[in-house]
């Protein structure tokens, strides 16, 4: 037995079984059984140590080889398996309540293995291969029902697959750059190679255009599960290309360019989150806006900035799921989510519209809520070098205050005499209550998390330390 | 013979991708994408081993046959563009920009890559090619030619630098995943209901 095996190939082969499978709850189940399992696994279970359990002995071992290259997940990378595969834990258990696709939740561990083997695979600059193809596996689950698929799949098709050919490239410069340290001339289209390979493959501007046109055509529930895994994982592969290069993590022009391409993200993405009138539309601005926001905290360099790039993982995931769950069940009373057609939906989903008002405001950084805490943390570290930087990024979390605000009047508008009344399903509700309790709960007591993100570090030997 | 076959191969890339761009039948899309892939192996076959460039010839194949089995299914659309034709002179116009541009750089990728100019500027001309079909284009038939197209064109130039077999089978994946999702684009409508 192998990790490799157990994290990538086991939920790959039961993906394939899982598509054969007509019952949408028995798929729901298999799948969420299977990954807390794994995440499990992925906290306790020792990786290249002998294990002894009565009179057997068994090791799980760290790699696989497959056609010349190591797939490798050792115990560093444990406490990453842990989060995505507790993370695609809540993604795949929500499914049952909300009228999504039979194909999500299989397609979706396919994805998620895909991940795993593309932050394990060595050289780790083939993970860009692996990346387009868990891209190339989302397009069906981004497929409406009954509706033909729309642009926002295929422009996040096309900018996907132009993120590979630079990385690949610039993968092929580096190991001439690592191999001949004087070769200063191939540093300078190395760097622009990854600059836009990562502008692609995280949608910062101005190749941003394909979240908030899925975010508007697509399922919002599958548009949140691929808006939390890709920039998420692309992240921490844009992580380990700094961790292994030190002329780039140490390249002086580095956090210049952080910073602005972060202040970009956050700025535009507020913005025009405050002027959106589509409710999918406006998850997509906080989620590029999002992405800014990790990408500013790498600017503040040393074990700080990690701390709270990784801090902010668990409340992106609380928000994306809240949101995209009540963004499903709203879309059940309008299929346009436009704000002119969700007025007074307070009154008869107030659990779905509180669920979209709060996701709104914590991913906007507002005190009491999960963002709070790590937007804070970043605040104060920008403060003590540059106030300008703080705040255009208070400008741009003040965007999606906005927005949060406009979407809750709407929300709240109604004709006088209108009854209150509950069509959430009863699960529904306990399930909203629950996100609404982790939200403010986090927000209040950040550090009930930190177990979770505390050895994260660890799988970067130079960024962890 | 061989520095011949190599032109061969590099003008048949160019007569196919630029034919590729002004033709707007699926049939001749399809069948001009499957001899663009033969111009491709033969241009691969220079850097890598024979059974690597077959398998990209292969798969390529499968990609054509994929979306026209995918294309026979769905109901037939008129593919004419409306502002035809200025649409072509504009088009032919671009390629030959590209075809200046590509030269150029191919000037310089060879010497850079270590590879001939014909599999160089064969390389780049697709890359820029698929480029173009993918800024002119918003059919997902004719989007999804324009990255097979841009795909072929960064396997060639990636052959040179890079001969993993672990590499070349992602590659052969990436383009048959391609494929089926521009198969899925064009035959979904509707296709499983909840």
């Amino acid at each position: 037995m192998s990790a490799p095996v157990l994290w990538i190939f086991l939920p790959i082969f039961l993906a394939g079984i899982l598509l054969l499978v007509r019952n949408q709850k028995v798929i729901a189940l298999i799948a969420s059984l299977l990954t807390f399992i794994l995440t499990l696994a992925g906290w306790f279970l020792p990786i290249d140590t002998a294990i002894k359990i009565g009179a057997l002995d068994f090791k799980v071992a760290s790699s696989v080889d497959i056609l010349g290259r190591h797939l490798i997940l050792n115990s560093s990378s444990s406490s990453l398996l842990t989060l995505l595969f507790g993370s695609a834990t809540i993604w795949f258990a929500i499914t049952p309540l909300l009228k999504t696709p039979r194909r999500v939740v299989p397609l979706g561990l396919v994805i998620i293995a895909l991940m795993v083997a593309a932050l394990a695979v060595e050289p780790f600059l083939y993970a860009a291969l692996l990346i387009e193809m868990s891209v190339l596996i989302s397009i069906p689950m981004l497929e409406v029902p009954s509706q033909k698929p729309a642009k926002g799949a295929l422009r996040f098709l096309i900018f996907q697959t132009l993120a590979l050919p630079f990385i690949l490239f610039s993968g092929w410069l580096l190991v001439g750059i690592e191999a001949n340290p004087g070769g200063i001339g191939l540093v300078q289209p190395a760097a622009i190679l990854i600059g836009f390979g990562f502008a692609f493959l995280l949608a910062i501007f101005p190749f941003h255009s394909w979240i908030p046109l899925m975010a508007e055509e697509s399922s919002p529930y599958t548009v949140g599960y691929i808006l939390w895994i890709f920039p998420t994982v692309t992240l921490f592969f844009g992580l380990g290309f700094l961790d292994h290069y030190t002329w780039l993590r140490e390249a002086p022009a580095l956090g210049t360019i952080l910073k602005t391409v972060g202040l970009i993200m956050i700025v535009s993405g507020g913005f025009l989150a405050a002027f959106q009138n589509q409710l999918g539309r406006i998850m997509g601005y906080a989620v590029i806006m999002e992405t800014g926001v990790s990408i500013l905290t790498l600017t503040l360099g040393g074990i700080a900035g990690m701390n709270i790039f990784l801090m902010l993982f668990i409340p992106r995931l609380l928000c994306l799921v809240l949101w995209a769950m009540s963004l499903t069940i709203l879309k059940g009373h309008s299929s346009t989510l436009l704000l002119r057609d969700v007025r007074s939906t307070g009154r008869f989903y107030p659990y779905a519209t509180t669920g979209i008002t709060l996701a709104t405001l914590a991913l906007a950084g507002m005190p009491l809520l999960a963002g709070f805490p790590p937007h804070f943390a970043l605040w104060e570290g920008l403060a003590s070098t540059s106030l300008t930087v703080v705040f255009w990024v208070l400008l741009g979390n003040l965007g999606l205050i906005i927005c949060g605000l406009r979407v809750l009047i709407t929300f709240a508008t109604a004709p006088k005499g209108t009854r209150w009344e509950s069509r959430e399903s009863p699960v529904q509700r306990i399930v909203l209550v629950v996100g609404f309790l982790a939200l403010f709960s986090l927000g209040l007591f950040p550090h009930w998390a930190q177990s979770l993100w505390t050895r994260l570090p660890g799988i970067f030997a130079h960024l962890g330390n | 013979m061989e520095s011949i076959l190599n032109w061969i191969a590099l003008v048949i890339a160019l007569v196919t991708s630029i034919t590729l761009l002004l033709h707007r039948d699926w049939r001749w899309g399809l069948g001009l994408l499957a001899i663009q892939y033969l111009a491709v192996f033969w241009l691969v076959q220079i850097t890598l081993p024979v059974s690597m460039s077959t398998a990209k010839l292969v798969s390529g194949w499968m990609a054509c046959v994929v979306l026209g089995i995918a294309h026979l299914t769905t109901i037939p659309k008129s593919d004419n563009i409306d502002s035809w034709p200025q649409g072509r002179i504009f088009r032919i116009f671009t390629a030959g920009i590209i075809m200046a541009a590509t030269f150029a750089l191919a000037l310089r990728a060879s010497t850079w890559l270590g590879i001939i100019l014909p599999a160089a500027w064969g390389g780049l001309l697709l890359v820029g090619m698929g480029l173009l079909n993918l800024g002119i284009n918003s059919q997902h038939f004719r989007v999804i030619l324009g990255l097979l197209t841009l795909l072929a064109g960064f396997e060639i130039l990636y052959a040179a630098v890079e001969s993993s077999t672990l590499v070349a089978a992602l590659l052969s994946a990436v383009t048959l995943g391609l494929a089926l999702a521009g198969a899925y684009f064009m035959v979904s409508p509707g296709e499983e209901k909840q």
